[in-house]
C-alpha cells in the first residue's frame, strides 16, 4: 500500500509516463534540482562567515557573505538553465550481440543563444557520458548499455544531469525515450562445421557462384574484381562490398533449427545458428534459415545476414517446447 | 570531471594554488616567517607532485607536520585561539590540505576554505584597496571553481573568468538587498579576542614633549565631522580630548578621578554636527569646546572629557552639539583647584622662580597671562616640529635656553608657569582645526591636527582656554599645521597643501573614503534604522526587516531567473519564416495544425483537400513562401501583407 502510494507520488512528481516518442522538450516541469553535498558544505561555510561577520562587526564580511550567498542562488538558476528548454530525441541503436554494449544514440538540440556545458547522461548512475552542447547546435551522443540477453533492449529511464557551473546544485531530468536495440544471440564459439549444402540443380555440391544472376552482396575480399564491387553501397559509407552472382550450378545451404541435437537448449541452439550465419556469410555462401515458425529464404549479403540474425534475436520458442 | 572522486588535472592544481596564494598573500607580512616558509614549501611541493604525477605524501607525515605546526604556533602566540594565531593555523591547515588534495571533492573544499580566508583578511583591513583586491581574489577563485566542473576539455581560463565575472555581477543586486536589510545586531555575539585591535594610533592619556609631534607625522584621519549648518571659524575649532591635571616633572597625565558634574552657562545657540571617529583603541571621544550633549555608551566628566565605556575599536558615529560661547567651572571645588596648582618639587626651579616673580609684579591674573603670552609672542620663541631634546628640567631648558618647541612644549611650559604663579592651570589635548572637504562639505581632522593647549582658572570667569601656541604662531590656529611649521620640517605629504591638483585629488579620495566609511563600513543598526525611516518604514522590527528582505530577495531572484531563462528557445530570425509560422498558427487555431514532419507543399495539398474553399489563398501563400525561402526571390513585405489578410474567422465553416 505504502509502496504503491510512493510509486504514484514519484510518478506524479517526476512526471513519469512511460516511453515517449518524438522530441522531448525539457520544459520547466521536467527539470528537477537539488543542492549537492558541496552545496550544503558551501552553505555551512557561509553560515560560519556570517557568524564571524556579526561577531567582529565586519562590514566587508557581510558584503562577502551576501555576495557569495547571492552567487549560490544565482548558480542554482545557472544549473537549471543548463538543462532547461533543451530538445532531446532518441536516435537509432545498431544491433549488437548479447554480451556487447548497445549504444543508444541521443540527439540534443540547443536552439538557444546560451552555451550549455558539462551535461551527463546515464542509465544506471554509475557510468555516464559527458558532453557540451554549444549554442544553436545539435549534438549526438551515445549511451552505452550492456546487452545481457538476446531480444529487444530498451534503454529504460535515462537521467540527463548537470552540476555546472559551481557544483553546488544537481539538476536532472528523466528521459524515457522510445528507443529499441535488437540484440542478437551471442554466437557460439567456432567449432561446429556448417551443415552440408544440398544441391538443387544436380549432383555437384559446388559453391553457388557464377556470372549471370545477381544474388546479393558479401564483404569485399582482396582479389575481388573491381567490376564487382558495389560502388553505390561504398558511396553510402557502408564499406566495400562485392556483388555476388549465382550461376546455374547452385547449391542450397539451410541452417536449420532441427539439424541441431535435441539436448541443446533453446539459447544454445540460437547461439550455434548465429555462429553458422556468421560463418556462412563470411564464406560468401548463399544460405537460408529455418526456425520453428519462421523461415528466412535463401539469399546472400549483409542485409540477409542481419535479417537472419534478427530472426534469431526475436525468436520465441513455441509453447509446447518441441517441434 | 563531474565525478567528485575523479583525480585532479594539473591545470586545476595550478590555478587553485594561484588563487589561494593571492588570498593568502596579504597575510604573509603578518605571519611568522616560518609559517610563510612552511606554506610556500607545501605549495611548491604540491605543484611539483602535480608536474611529475608523483604520489602525495603519506598521511602520517602530514599528521606530524600538523602537530609540529600547531605547537610552533602555540609557542609563537602563546595561544592557538584569537585572531592572529587563528589565521596562522588556518593558513597552515590550508597548505597541508593542498598535499592531501587528490580529487575534485578535496579541491572544492579548498576553494571554500579560500573564500573563508578572504574574510580573515578583513579582520586586518577594510579599506577600499583591500576590498578591490579581495574582489579580484574572489573572482579568480570562482573561475577556478567553475573550471573544476567542466567535463570535457575546458575552454581557456579567460572564458571561465568571464563566466565567473557575469555570475558575480548578477549577484550584486541580491547582495545589496541582503546587505541593507539583513537585521543587524550591535556588538559582538561573544567576547572578541584580545588581539583583535592593535597598532592604531591616536592621542594617549599622557603627554610628554614629543608625543604629539610624533602624531603630527601621521596623515591618518582621526575623525570626520559633518556640520548641520555652516562650519565654524578655524580658530574656534578646538576638539577637546584628554584633560591633563597631573604633572610629574616630565610628563602630564590624565586624572584618574573625575571631579564634579559638567555644568556651564551660555547665551548662544549650539552648533550641531555628527562625528565619525576612527578607531584609536583608547576611550576618548572628541567634541568641540564645549560639548553639550552626551554620547551613548560614554560618560562626560566635570572637565568635559567624554570617555566611552569601551575602548573605541570600531569606527563610531555620534551626534553632538557644542556651545562655542560659554563659561564654566566658576564654582570648581577646592580640592580640584588645589590639584590644579600642584608642581612636583625639585623640578624646573628657574620657572618656579620666574612664576613667583611674575606674581609679585602682577596682582591681576589676566594681566599676568597677557604678560606671558606677550613674552612668547615678542621674544625669540620658535614653533617647530623638530625641537632639540630636553633634559630633566624640561620647562626650564625650553623657556630659557632652546626656546623652540611644539604645542606640547608651550602648553606644558605655560601651565607650569601659571601654577608657579599661583593660578590653577591644566593642559588639554585634542585636535585643532581640520580641513574642509569642499566636495562633500565636511571637515577632516587628521592625527596631524593633534594639539595641546591650556585652561586657567580664575574666580570670576571659571576655566578659560588659553592657547600659548597661538601667541607664538597665530598661523597654527588660523591656517593649520602646514602653514605654521617651517617648510624644512618633515610633514606628511597629505598634510602639506602645496599642489592644487594634489589637493583636489586628495579631497576626492577622502570623499570616497568617507562615503565608504559611512555607508559600507559604518552601516550599523542605527544607520540601517535611519535608512528605513527615510523610505517610510518607522520602527522596523527584526521581524519586519526579515520579511521585507526575503520578499525583495524573492523578487530579485524571479527577475534574474526570467532574464537568464529568456534566450533558451530557438529564435526564428527569418521574417519570412516568422510570417509563415504565423499563418500556420492561424490555421492551427482553426483545428488544422501542421504536422511537424510535413513540408509546406504537402501541408498545402492537405489543406486544399480538406478545405477546397481555401485552395486559392493557401496555394498562393505557399507558392510565395517556397519562392521566398528556397528560391531566388527576395523581399518579405508583400508576403507579410498577404498573411496579415488571412482571416480564419471569415472562412466558411467546414461542411
Amino acid at each position: 500500500m505504502y509502496a504503491a502510494l510512493k510509486n504514484r507520488f514519484y510518478n506524479w512528481l517526476f512526471q513519469l509516463r512511460g516511453p515517449e516518442t518524438g522530441v522531448i522538450v525539457l520544459v520547466q516541469r521536467r527539470v528537477f534540482i537539488l543542492p549537492t553535498r558541496q552545496g550544503f558544505t558551501f552553505a555551512a561555510v557561509l553560515l560560519l562567515m556570517l557568524t564571524g561577520s556579526i561577531n567582529y562587526s565586519l562590514s566587508l564580511g557581510f558584503v562577502l557573505t551576501f555576495l557569495l550567498g547571492a552567487m549560490g542562488v544565482n548558480a542554482m538558476i545557472y544549473t537549471f538553465r543548463n538543462l532547461a528548454n533543451l530538445r532531446i530525441a532518441g536516435g537509432r541503436a545498431r544491433p549488437v550481440f548479447a554480451g556487447d554494449t548497445a549504444h543508444f544514440i541521443v540527439h540534443l538540440d540547443n536552439g538557444g543563444a546560451t552555451d550549455r556545458y558539462a551535461m551527463g547522461l546515464t542509465h544506471d548512475h554509475r557510468d555516464s557520458v559527458f558532453f557540451d552542447v554549444p549554442a544553436r547546435t545539435t549534438i549526438s551522443t551515445a549511451v552505452g548499455i550492456l546487452a545481457r540477453r538476446r531480444g529487444i533492449l530498451r534503454p529504460g529511464r535515462l537521467t540527463l544531469f548537470t552540476r555546472y557551473p559551481l557544483g553546488l546544485f544537481y539538476a536532472w531530468s528523466y528521459l524515457e525515450l522510445d528507443m529499441r536495440c535488437v540484440v542478437y544471440p551471442r554466437p557460439a564459439t567456432p567449432g561446429l562445421p556448417l551443415p552440408p549444402a544440398t544441391s538443387t540443380a544436380g549432383a555437384g555440391a559446388e559453391r553457388g557462384q557464377g556470372q549471370e544472376d545477381f544474388s546479393g552482396l558479401r564483404q569485399y575480399h582482396v582479389g575481388d574484381s573491381p567490376r564487382h564491387i558495389a560502388w553505390k553501397v561504398a558511396a553510402r559509407d557502408q564499406g566495400l562490398l562485392t556483388k555476388q552472382f549465382t550461376g546455374r550450378a547452385d547449391t542450397e545451404l539451410w541452417l536449420d533449427w532441427s539439424l541441431l541435437p535435441r539436448q541443446m537448449g533453446v539459447e544454445e541452439r540460437l547461439s550455434q545458428l548465429a555462429r553458422w550465419v556468421l560463418d556462412a556469410h563470411a564464406a560468401g555462401l548463399s544460405f537460408g534459415l529455418r526456425l520453428p515458425g519462421t523461415t528466412v529464404e535463401m539469399a546472400t549479403g549483409q542485409g540477409h545476414r542481419e535479417r537472419c540474425l534478427e530472426a534469431l534475436a526475436l525468436f520465441e520458442p513455441p509453447a509446447n517446447g518441441e517441434q | 570531471m563531474t565525478d567528485p572522486k575523479q583525480p585532479l588535472a594539473l591545470r586545476h592544481v595550478l590555478w587553485l594554488l594561484l588563487s589561494l596564494a593571492m588570498v593568502a598573500a596579504p597575510h604573509a607580512s603578518r605571519l611568522p616567517w616560518w609559517v610563510v616558509a612552511l606554506v610556500a614549501t607545501l605549495a611548491a611541493w604540491r605543484a611539483y607532485v602535480g608536474y611529475g604525477r608523483l604520489a602525495l605524501p603519506s598521511r602520517w607525515l602530514l599528521l606530524g607536520v600538523v602537530i609540529g605546526a600547531t605547537i610552533g604556533i602555540y609557542l609563537n602566540y602563546r595561544t592557538i585561539f584569537g585572531r592572529d594565531a587563528g589565521v596562522a593555523l588556518l593558513v597552515v591547515m590550508l597548505g597541508l590540505k593542498l598535499l592531501e588534495m587528490r580529487s575534485l571533492r578535496d579541491a572544492v573544499l579548498l576553494i571554500l576554505l579560500g573564500y573563508f580566508l578572504v574574510i580573515t583578511n578583513f579582520l586586518y583591513s577594510q579599506t577600499i584597496a583591500t576590498a578591490l583586491y579581495m574582489l579580484v581574489c574572489v573572482w579568480v577563485i570562482t573561475a577556478t571553481m567553475i573550471g573544476l566542473h567542466y567535463t570535457r576539455e575546458e575552454p581557456a581560463f579567460r572564458h571561465q573568468l568571464r563566466i565567473a565575472g557575469v555570475l558575480l555581477a548578477q549577484s550584486v543586486p541580491l547582495m545589496l538587498v541582503l546587505f541593507l536589510l539583513f537585521p543587524r545586531v550591535s556588538g559582538p555575539l561573544w567576547g572578541l579576542p584580545q588581539d583583535a585591535y592593535a597598532g592604531v594610533s591616536g592621542l594617549s592619556d599622557t603627554m610628554t614633549p614629543g608625543s604629539i609631534s610624533n602624531l603630527i607625522l601621521s596623515d591618518a584621519v582621526a575623525f570626520r565631522v559633518k556640520f548641520d549648518s555652516t562650519i565654524p571659524q578655524p580658530k574656534q575649532l578646538y576638539w577637546r580630548g584628554p584633560v591633563m591635571w597631573d604633572f610629574d616633572g616630565g610628563s602630564w597625565s590624565v586624572s584618574r578621578f573625575l571631579y564634579g558634574t559638567p555644568e556651564f552657562t551660555t547665551s548662544a545657540a549650539p552648533v550641531t554636527y555628527e562625528v565619525t571617529l576612527e578607531p584609536h583603541s583608547k576611550r576618548w571621544m572628541f567634541a568641540l569646546d564645549l560639548p553639550a550633549r552626551t554620547v551613548p555608551r560614554a560618560s562626560t566628566s566635570g572637565d568635559f572629557q567624554i570617555r566611552a565605556f569601551e575602548p573605541v575599536n570600531n569606527r563610531v558615529r555620534y551626534d553632538m552639539a557644542s556651545y562655542l560661547d560659554y563659561s564654566y567651572g566658576a564654582g570648581e571645588s577646592r580640592m580640584a583647584l588645589r590639584r590644579a596648582l600642584q608642581l612636583p618639587p625639585g623640578f624646573n626651579p628657574r620657572t618656579v622662580e620666574f612664576g613667583r616673580s611674575l606674581r609679585a609684579k602682577f596682582a591681576d591674573d589676566r594681566a599676568l597671562v597677557r604678560e606671558v603670552l606677550a613674552m612668547f609672542r615678542n621674544q625669540n620663541f620658535f614653533y617647530t616640529l623638530t625641537p632639540p631634546l630636553l633634559g630633566q628640567h624640561s620647562v626650564d631648558e625650553f623657556l630659557f635656553q632652546t626656546r623652540s618647541g611644539f604645542c606640547e612644549h608651550y602648553a606644558s611650559a605655560f601651565a607650569v608657569l601659571m601654577r608657579a604663579a599661583g593660578i590653577p592651570a591644566r593642559v588639554v589635548t585634542g585636535y585643532q582645526g581640520g580641513e574642509i572637504n569642499q566636495l562633500g562639505n565636511y571637515l577632516i581632522v587628521r592625527q596631524a591636527d593633534a594639539h595641546a593647549w591650556t585652561e586657567v582658572w580664575s574666580s570670576g570667569a571659571g576655566w578659560v582656554r588659553v592657547d600659548p601656541t597661538a601667541a607664538v604662531s597665530p598661523l597654527r590656529v588660523e591656517s593649520g599645521i602646514s602653514a605654521a611649521v617651517p617648510r624644512s620640517d618633515p610633514l606628511p605629504l597629505l598634510v602639506r597643501g602645496d599642489f592644487e591638483v594634489l589637493r583636489q585629488l586628495r579631497f576626492t579620495w577622502d570623499l570616497m573614503a568617507n562615503s565608504w566609511n559611512q555607508w559600507v563600513l559604518g552601516y550599523t543598526p542605527e544607520r540601517q534604522r535611519r535608512l528605513l525611516t527615510s523610505v517610510g518604514i518607522d520602527d522596523a522590527t527584526w521581524h519586519l526587516l526579515t520579511v521585507t528582505m526575503l520578499s525583495l530577495a524573492a523578487v530579485i531572484v524571479v527577475v534574474l531567473a526570467a532574464f537568464m531563462l529568456r534566450r533558451l528557445k530557438a529564435r526564428v530570425r527569418d521574417p519570412v519564416k516568422i510570417a509563415y509560422l504565423k499563418f500556420c498558427g492561424k490555421l492551427q487555431r482553426k483545428g488544422m495544425p501542421r504536422d511537424p514532419a510535413e513540408g509546406p507543399v504537402d501541408y498545402a495539398l492537405r489543406l486544399q483537400r480538406l478545405r477546397p474553399d481555401l485552395a486559392p489563398t493557401v496555394a498562393a501563400i505557399t507558392q510565395l513562401y517556397v519562392a521566398l525561402r528556397y528560391g531566388a526571390e527576395t523581399g518579405s513585405s508583400k508576403f507579410k501583407v498577404r498573411i496579415r489578410k488571412v482571416e480564419p474567422g471569415t472562412w466558411n465553416p467546414e461542411p
